[in-house]
């Protein structure tokens, strides 16, 4: 079999073809190799390659499958990883400079359970420095391209694991979602991108940005591959006292079973002012094809909408500024020469190793927490995150998923929104609330402009439903596969 | 805001370019935050976490931490299993 058609298989058709013995995991592992080389000088999704362990891995996939000890359906699968989840012995700069030599230690608990589910664990991918930023403009080893266009950006933080996908250059892949760090990237770039419920995936070994925000969660071309990479990586961790102790059931045999249509909310906030003329097309046509499978389609309020990107950017850069901290020029980040003492090694090293999203980040955060601004900022936004909280709750009360666009606007251009924090801070409001209320969301591709960017159907989901969620989404998704559309990358 | 005092609670060196650039973007931010002011939230809980969770106990027993080489490989300057700073106390 040739490796083209390697490529453009979903995670379930390489299980399926391993299972059956028609192609070698150490084959699909050269497949998408020789696609990284042949791509990613234009798309720029990977940061670092190892491709000796890369084979290495699959090699010994391959033996384990040889005597019969197959560890399960991602045995053999390629996963890459964001450049903010630990794989022992790999580098992990978060796309900054501050780490650009850093190693890591210890295994996250996500690489670990991919580890021992035999995943082959790839590249390092791109993203945003520290996951700050909605375009991956803001790495310090360049940016990301969106696969559909070279032009645009394809979103952010998690560009890298979006794009890699996209571009055919990994099946699966992670990345981590604070504030629609995975949905927007996903949406930007036509594949499926799911951030869990806040507890249902571990963040140990996660490099933090804002700790009661983050999750990790996964990116495929299809909902069921990401029905398949969560149920693998979720599960209570005692190494993360936030992860949550629940069952996590098997959401791959979920989906085998026929869902019933239930009820979809339209939040009527989200579909006013700012919204692309061409995604309100897209996101009518979605909630068309719902109605026509017998979903209830219900008309919700979220009155606190226009509040959630300025109470995210008060908590999320608060928690930044504490969580920075640890980079200080003394453990494990790169020193200033120009240091002399205790504070110079601190200043310097982190006025010279962070780009300028970051301290700007981190100076907004100290000052919302600052004396005699916390209670105007910082108490006053966690109170504001409660009524975003209650909004949810009695929506949910109405039905059980909520229906609406992942990003206002196809991919922008490169440098569109990046002298400007607040333009690029709102292509995040439709996804940022639901990581304010802790719950369930995915994007999944819902068609393509008239010049051919992808377009992103956001779901957000109950806490802890991701069953229900991931049926929902797979119901639209089995019928039209947007994302195992691929872009043309011409040589 | 006063860019020299919090970016001095931040510890991160500016350099003037960035002072100035920063000082218009982040009062324009905190122009957008505004809105937050008119909230009406009394008596309304803050909240933390989506889901809180205390008293997570874990069992107090002895558990192998990461070696100290390990501890120290990303260390810019180690020495005799410690982390090498500039002097601190006069």
């Amino acid at each position: 079999m040739d490796s083209n058609s390697l490529i453009s298989k979903t995670a379930t058709e390489l299980s399926g073809k391993l299972t059956d013995g028609t192609c070698k995991a150490e084959e699909i592992a050269q497949a998408y190799l020789e696609q990284i080389d042949r791509v990613d000088g234009k798309v720029h999704a990977f940061l670092h390659r190892d491709d000796e362990d890369f084979l290495a891995q699959a090699r010994a996939s391959d033996e384990r499958r040889a005597k019969g000890e197959t560890l399960g359906p991602l045995d053999g699968i390629p996963v890459c990883l964001k450049d903010v989840i630990s794989v022992e012995g790999q580098p992990l700069t978060a796309a900054s400079k501050i780490l650009q030599d850093y190693v890591s230690p210890y295994d996250a608990t996500v690489t670990r359970k991919l580890k021992e589910a035999g995943a082959v664990i790839g590249g390092r991918l791109n993203l945003d420095e520290f996951a700050m930023g909605s375009s991956t403009e803001n790495s310090a080893y360049g940016p990301t391209r969106n696969p559909w266009d070279l032009e645009r950006v394809p979103g952010g933080s998690s560009g890298g694991s979006s794009a890699a996908v996209a571009a055919r250059e990994a099946p699966l892949t992670l990345g981590s979602d604070t504030g629609g760090s995975i949905r927007q990237p996903a949406s930007l770039c036509g594949v499926v991108g799911m951030k869990p419920t806040y507890g249902m995936v571990s963040r140990y070994g996660l490099a933090a940005f804002a700790s009661s925000l983050d999750q990790i969660g996964p990116f495929s071309q299809t909902v069921e591959d990401a029905a398949l990479l969560l149920e693998t990586i979720s599960g209570h961790d005692p190494l993360d006292s936030t992860s949550y102790p629940t069952e996590v059931p098997s959401y791959s045999q979920i989906l085998k079973e026929n869902a019933q249509p239930c009820a979809l909310g339209l939040p009527k906030e989200f579909f006013g002012e700012g919204m692309d003329d061409e995604v309100r097309v897209a996101i009518d046509k979605a909630i068309e094809f719902y109605k026509g499978k017998g979903y209830e389609i219900v008309d919700v309020s979220l009155p606190t909408t226009d509040l959630s990107v300025p109470v995210y950017y008060v908590i999320a850069t608060a928690e930044a500024s504490s969580n920075l901290a640890r980079y200080d020029g003394i453990r494990y980040t790169t020193r200033s020469e120009r240091a002399e003492n205790a504070v110079d090694v601190y200043a310097k090293s982190r006025g010279e190793g962070f780009g300028e999203e970051v301290k700007r980040r981190c100076i907004l955060g100290a000052y919302g927490l600052s004396s005699g601004y916390y209670d105007a900022y910082y108490l006053r936004a966690q109170k504001t995150r409660t009524l975003i909280r209650q909004d949810f709750e009695r929506a949910f009360e109405k039905v059980d998923a909520i229906l609406t666009p992942t990003s206002p606007t196809p991919a922008f251009k490169f440098g569109e929104k990046s002298e400007n924090p607040i333009s690029m801070y709102l292509s995040d409001i439709y996804t940022i609330s639901t990581n304010l209320a802790g719950l369930p969301g995915l994007s999944v591709p819902c068609g393509f402009t008239q010049s051919g960017l992808p377009i992103g159907l956001q779901l957000i989901g109950k806490a802890f439903d991701e069953g229900n969620l991931l049926c929902v989404a797979h119901d639209y998704d089995r019928e039209h596969q947007f994302g195992c559309q691929a872009p043309t990358l011409e040589d | 805001m006063d860019i020299d005092y919090v970016s001095n609670l931040t510890r991160i060196e500016l350099t003037p370019g960035e002072k100035e650039k920063f000082q218009g973007q982040l009062g324009d931010v905190l122009k957008y935050f505004e809105k937050l002011q008119e909230v009406d939230v009394e008596g309304v809980e803050p909240t933390a976490h989506a889901f809180p969770r205390f008293n997570v106990w874990d069992e107090d027993e002895h558990k192998e931490g990461l070696p100290s080489e390990k501890a120290l490989m990303n260390a810019p300057k180690s020495r005799n299993e410690q982390v090498v700073v500039p002097k601190v106390v006069e």
